[in-house]
C-alpha cells in the first residue's frame, strides 16, 4: 500500500492502464491514507470518500472501454478549496463562505472531470488564499508533514502537505504570489505555477484577479506536465485566458539541455537567505551543466520593489473582489443585525479572519480617493517595469534559477506574529506573478534539520515546456523529489 | 437680479442587445424575477465577465454619431459601492479611459441652433432592483437588470433652458434610434437623465454650486424639475439669503418637488480602479471606419433630403422622421410608387390615426407600405374616392389585406357611370327644393348638403369631382 502511494501520478496512471490495479484500489489507498493522517495534517477540509468510491467504478469503466483515456485517467486527486465544484461545498477556509454550495463548476473540474480523476475532497487553505503558512485557516492550520510542529507554507498548504504525505498522487492549488511554488518547496514537492492566462480561471475564487493562476502540485515535473496538458487552454468564460497553442508538454520532455542558458540572479542570493537554501539552490546549477546547460550570473536589481509592488495590486484587487461576501445572497450571515449597514458590518467583522481583514484594509486605503495616485497607480508603474526587467533578462537567458523561500519551513505561531517579516519573505515567489510568468519549485535537498528546501525555475511567458524539460532533467539526476517523510504521522526523515 | 440657469446631464441609455453585457442572458423588458440571470449576472464567487463584443460596437457607434474622439484603447474600472442590487458589490464601469469623449450634438429651437458638448461617453452594467414589499416588510432582490449594457453620456454644462434640455434629449433619442443601438424607452427606463443645475446671476462666468436631480422619468417630469429645482435655488439665495448645497435630490412626480437624498460630504468614494478581469479593447482604424461606413442616414439628414429632394414643407419633414421605422414606412411608400406629397398626407393621415386607436408603433405595423402605395395610386387612377380609401385602409390595416382585392369585395370602387350620376343629381335637386331655392337666392353653403346627399345616394362611392361639377352645372344651368 505504502509503495502504492510512492508512484507519481503518471506512474500509477500507467499501471491503471495496463489492469495492474483497479481505480477502486488507488481511490481505496488514498483514502485510507487520508484517513490516517488527516488528524495530524489537517490537509484536507472536506473528504469525499463516498463519491470518490463511485466515480472510481465510473472511471473504471471508461478505461475498461479504452475511450477517452489519458495519461492520468483514474489517478486520484484533490483540488484546493477556492476552486468551485458543484454539489461539494467551496469554503475558501472561510467562515463567511458558510457551507457554500457552487451553483457551477470550475473550468478546471470539468477539464478534469474529461480527462478522468477522481477526485478525493477540497484541500485546506490560508482564508481566501491569503497567507504563507496555511494557518490563516477557518478550519485550522494545515501542519507539515515533515514536521508536524511546522507549516506546510501557505497559501496551498493543504495540497503540499496532502501530495507529500502521500493521500493524494496530485493536486490542484492556486497561486497569486507564490502560493503553490512556496508550500511545495516547505513540503518537498514539485509545483508550478503557469504563465498568467494559460489555465482558465472561470470557477476560482478570485484574491487578486491579474495574479491569480491555478496550478498543479505533486511528485514530479513529468506529473506537473501531464497535469498542464489537461488544465491549460483558452477558455470563452475566461477574457484574460490565452488563446495560445496548449498541450503536448508531457509528450514533450526532453532532459537533453544542451544549448540551453540559465540565468542567476545574484541579487537573490545575498542578504536574509539562508545558507542551506543557498548551497541548494545553487547546486541546482551544477546538474543542469551537467545536462548540457550553460550556466551565467546577472543581477536583477528590481527584486528591491517586489513585495511593496505586489501587496498594493493584491491587497487593492483583493478589496474589490471580497466586497461581495456581504451576508445577502449566500454564505454566512450574521445574527442580530439592526439595519443594512449592520448587516453587512457585523457579517464581514466576524464573518473574516484577521489576515483578510488586514488586506481588505490595506486595498481599500491604497484605492482611496488622494491615495490612488501615490500607491496604486504608482504600484502599477512599478509593475511595468519589474514585466520589462524580466523581458530583459529573457533576452540573454532561456531560464532563470533561484531561491523559492528565504528558509525552509518555520515552526507554527512563528510567522503570525510578525506579519510584515511574512510578506518579506515572498520576495523570490511575487516577482513571478506580476510578470505574468510560468514558474517552478521543484525539491533541491534538505537543510541541516531535515527539511526539505525548493528551488524555483523561471521561464518567459508560454515557455512552461523549457521549464519542464530542466526540471524533468534535474530529477533524472537526482532523487530528493522521491524522498518521503518517514513517518506519515509526522516524524522527520530518518 | 436676473437669474440664468446652467444645466448639465448624465443621460443613461439602455443598449439594444439581445444579451447582457458579460453572459449570455437576455436582455428582455420584464419577466418573472430572477428568471433571466445566471452565476456570471449575480456575481457568484469565481465567476468572470466576458465582453459582449455587440456592446462594444453600440457604444463605438453611438460614440461616432455624437462626434465623440473615440478612445481607441479603452479599458473598464471598477466602481466599487455596497448595495443589495449590485451583487459583486462594484459596478463595472469606465472611468479613465471611457469611450468616446469631446463630442458635440447639435441643436434647434426655432430658428436658433446651438451645440452641445459631450464631456464622455462610457460603457457600463446595469445593477438590480429592490423591491419592497411592506405587507411582509421584507426588501427583495430582483437582478434580471443586472448586467444590462448601458452607455452613459455625459454633457458639459451647457444648457440654460429646459426647452434646450428636451431638444437635447429628442436628439440623442433620435440619434440612437436611428442608429439602431437602443430602443430609448423612458417608460421601460431604457433611457434615463440625471441633471445637474445650477443658477448665477445673468452675466457672471462662474458656475454656481449645482444639485443633482435623480428619479425623472419623463420629459414632462424634466422639464418641471427644471423649473422647480431653479426657483428653489433662487429663492434660498435671493430670499433666505443662504448658500445652495452640493447635494443629490429626488424628484417626486407626485408632490411636484425635490427633495434632498445626500450631501456632498457623504458622498461615497468609489475607490475605481481598472478592471482586471477585462482585458483592454482596441478598436482599430479599420474597425472605426467600417462603422463610418454602416452609419445610417439620419433624422436630420432625411429632413433635409425629404425637402429639397421631393419638395416636402419642413412640418411634413419633422414629422416622417420622427422615428427611423417611420421614415423607413414613409420612403418604402414612395420606393413602391406612390407620389412623396400623397404617402406623407396618408401617412400623418389615416395611418397614424390606425396606429393611434389601435395604441400601436410603426415598428409594430403590419400595414405594409407597397400596399399604401398600391392604395394611393387606385385613388389617382380614379378608381377609388378619398372617403372610400380610406375605408379601404381601416378594413386592411390589421391583416395588411390587399387592398384592390379589399375594394372589390366591398364594393367600393368609384362610380364613374355618367348616366348613373345624372341621374342621382337630377334626383337629389328635386327632392331638396328649399336647398336649391336657398342656393340660388345666394346662400352657396348650400351645395355641400346637396354633394352630401349625392354622395349618400351613391353609398359613397360616386367620382366627387364629377358629382360635383354635374350639381354646379345644374345648379347654375
Amino acid at each position: 500500500m505504502q509503495e502504492l502511494l510512492s508512484y507519481s501520478a503518471v506512474e500509477l496512471g500507467r499501471l491503471l492502464r495496463k489492469g495492474e490495479l483497479s481505480v477502486k484500489e488507488a481511490t481505496k489507498a488514498a483514502l485510507s491514507a487520508i484517513d490516517g493522517r488527516q488528524r495530524g495534517n489537517n490537509a484536507f477540509i472536506t473528504v469525499t470518500g463516498d463519491e470518490a468510491l463511485a466515480r472510481a467504478e465510473q472511471v473504471q469503466r471508461r478505461l475498461l472501454s479504452g475511450e477517452g483515456v489519458g495519461p492520468l485517467t483514474g489517478v486520484p486527486a484533490a483540488i484546493k478549496d477556492n476552486i468551485c465544484t458543484q454539489g461539494v461545498k467551496t469554503t475558501c477556509a472561510s467562515k463567511i463562505m458558510g457551507d457554500f454550495l457552487s451553483p457551477y463548476q470550475a473550468t478546471v473540474m470539468e477539464k478534469l472531470e474529461q480527462a478522468g480523476a477522481v477526485s478525493l475532497g477540497k484541500l485546506n487553505m490560508d482564508e481566501f488564499a491569503m497567507g504563507s503558512t496555511t494557518e490563516a485557516s477557518f478550519y485550522g492550520p494545515t501542519r507539515n508533514p515533515w514536521d508536524l510542529g511546522r507549516v506546510p507554507g501557505g497559501s496551498s498548504g493543504g495540497a503540499a502537505a496532502a501530495v507529500a504525505a502521500g493521500e493524494c498522487w496530485y493536486a490542484l492549488g492556486s497561486d497569486t504570489g507564490g502560493s503553490i511554488r512556496q508550500p511545495a518547496s516547505y513540503c518537498g514537492v514539485t509545483g508550478m505555477k503557469p504563465t498568467y492566462g494559460a489555465v482558465s480561471r472561470y470557477g476560482l475564487i478570485a484574491y487578486a484577479s491579474s495574479l491569480d493562476q491555478i496550478g498543479p502540485l505533486a511528485r514530479t515535473a513529468e506529473d506537473c506536465a501531464a497535469i498542464l496538458d489537461v488544465i491549460m487552454g483558452k477558455d470563452r468564460r475566461d477574457g484574460t485566458s490565452l488563446d495560445a497553442p496548449c498541450g503536448g508538454l508531457l509528450a514533450g520532455l526532453n532532459p537533453d539541455l544542451t544549448g540551453m542558458t540559465v540565468g542567476i540572479p545574484v541579487d537573490c542570493f545575498e542578504d536574509g537567505l539562508d545558507p542551506d537554501v543557498r548551497k541548494r539552490v545553487l547546486s541546482v546549477a551544477d546538474v543542469l551543466k551537467g545536462r548540457g546547460a550553460s550556466i551565467e550570473e546577472f543581477r536583477l536589481p528590481v527584486m528591491q520593489y517586489v513585495v511593496p509592488t505586489y501587496y498594493i495590486i493584491a491587497a487593492a484587487e483583493a478589496s474589490s473582489n471580497l466586497s461581495r461576501f456581504d451576508g445577502v445572497k449566500y454564505g454566512w450571515r450574521a445574527q442580530g443585525y439592526e439595519d443594512l449597514t449592520d448587516l453587512y458590518c457585523k457579517t464581514r467583522t466576524e464573518g473574516f479572519g484577521s489576515e483578510v481583514k488586514r488586506r481588505i484594509l490595506l486595498g481599500t486605503f491604497v484605492l482611496s480617493s488622494g491615495y490612488y495616485d501615490a500607491f496604486y497607480r504608482k504600484a502599477l508603474q512599478v509593475k511595468h517595469v519589474i514585466k520589462s526587467a524580466f523581458d530583459d533578462a529573457f533576452s540573454r537567458y532561456d531560464l532563470i534559477l533561484m531561491p523559492v523561500a528565504p528558509t525552509t519551513a518555520p515552526r507554527l505561531g512563528e510567522s503570525l506574529s510578525d506579519p510584515l517579516k511574512m510578506y518579506l519573505s515572498d520576495i523570490y515567489t511575487v516577482s513571478v506573478n506580476l510578470a505574468g510568468l510560468p514558474g517552478l519549485s521543484m525539491p533541491c535537498g534538505f537543510d541541516r534539520q531535515g527539511l526539505p528546501v525548493g528551488a524555483q525555475l523561471i521561464g518567459p511567458a508560454l515557455r512552461e515546456q523549457a521549464i519542464l524539460n530542466a526540471a524533468y532533467a534535474y530529477q533524472q539526476d537526482t532523487d530528493y523529489h522521491k524522498q518521503a517523510p518517514v513517518a506519515a504521522e509526522g516524524g522527520k526523515r530518518a | 437680479m436676473n437669474w440664468e440657469v446652467v444645466i448639465g446631464l448624465e443621460t443613461h441609455v439602455e443598449l439594444a442587445t439581445r444579451t447582457k453585457i458579460f453572459c449570455g442572458c437576455s436582455t428582455e423588458f420584464g419577466g418573472a424575477p430572477n428568471t433571466h440571470v445566471c452565476p456570471v449576472c449575480t456575481g457568484m464567487p469565481g465567476t468572470l465577465p466576458v465582453m459582449n463584443k455587440k456592446v462594444l460596437e453600440y457604444a463605438a457607434k453611438a460614440s461616432l454619431a455624437l462626434n465623440c474622439t473615440v478612445t481607441q484603447y479603452c479599458k473598464f474600472d471598477r466602481k466599487n459601492y455596497f448595495y443589495p442590487d449590485l451583487p459583486k458589490a462594484y459596478q463595472v464601469s469606465q472611468l479613465y479611459l471611457p469611450i468616446g469623449r469631446n463630442g458635440s450634438v447639435p441643436i434647434r429651437l426655432g430658428s436658433e441652433e446651438k451645440v452641445i458638448r459631450i464631456h464622455e461617453l462610457h460603457m457600463e452594467e446595469d445593477a438590480g432592483k429592490l423591491v419592497h414589499d411592506n405587507w411582509i416588510d421584507q426588501t427583495r432582490a430582483d437582478y434580471n437588470r443586472c448586467g444590462v449594457p448601458l452607455i452613459e453620456i455625459v454633457t458639459e454644462p451647457d444648457f440654460r433652458s429646459a426647452d434646450e434640455v428636451i431638444a437635447y434629449l429628442e436628439k440623442l433619442r433620435s440619434t440612437l434610434e436611428y442608429l439602431g443601438v437602443s430602443d430609448c424607452k423612458m417608460q421601460e427606463g431604457s433611457l434615463r437623465c440625471d441633471v445637474n443645475l445650477s443658477v448665477r446671476p445673468q452675466g457672471s462666468d462662474e458656475l454656481g454650486t449645482r444639485t443633482e436631480m435623480k428619479n425623472l422619468n419623463s420629459f414632462k417630469a424634466i422639464s418641471r424639475a427644471i423649473a422647480y429645482e431653479a426657483r428653489r435655488q433662487q429663492e434660498r439665495i435671493e430670499l433666505d439669503h443662504k448658500r445652495v448645497i452640493q447635494e443629490t435630490r429626488r424628484w417626486d412626480d407626485n408632490k411636484d418637488a425635490t427633495y434632498s437624498m445626500r450631501s456632498k460630504e457623504n458622498a461615497q468614494d468609489y475607490r475605481y480602479f481598472p478592471e482586471p478581469d477585462i482585458p483592454p479593447m482596441e478598436l482599430s482604424d479599420a474597425y472605426l471606419d467600417a462603422l463610418r461606413q454602416a452609419m445610417p442616414e439620419m433624422a436630420e439628414a432625411k429632413r433635409e433630403r425629404y425637402q429639397a429632394q421631393w419638395g416636402l414643407s419642413a412640418k411634413d419633414a419633422e414629422l416622417l422622421t420622427s422615428s427611423r421605422a417611420m421614415a423607413a414606412f414613409f420612403e418604402e411608400t414612395v420606393a413602391a410608387g406612390a407620389a412623396p406629397k400623397q404617402a406623407s398626407d396618408w401617412i400623418q393621415g389615416e395611418v397614424l390615426r390606425e396606429l393611434k386607436e389601435r395604441s400601436l408603433d410603426v415598428k409594430e405595423m403590419i400595414f405594409a407600405p407597397e400596399n399604401l402605395a398600391k392604395l394611393i395610386g387606385l385613388v389617382s387612377a380614379g378608381r377609388l374616392n378619398r372617403g372610400s380609401a380610406a375605408r379601404v385602409l381601416r378594413g386592411c390595416f390589421a391583416d395588411n389585406a390587399d387592398v384592390e382585392d379589399y375594394m372589390r369585395q366591398n364594393g367600393l370602387e368609384q362610380v364613374n357611370d355618367a348616366g348613373l350620376l345624372e341621374e342621382t343629381v337630377t334626383a337629389v335637386l328635386a327632392e331638396n327644393p328649399q336647398s336649391v331655392a336657398d342656393y340660388r337666392a345666394g346662400k352657396k353653403k348650400a351645395v355641400g348638403f346637396l354633394m352630401g346627399q349625392c354622395m349618400k345616394r351613391l353609398r359613397g362611392k360616386g367620382d366627387p369631382k364629377a358629382v360635383s361639377a354635374l350639381l354646379n352645372q345644374k345648379l347654375e344651368g
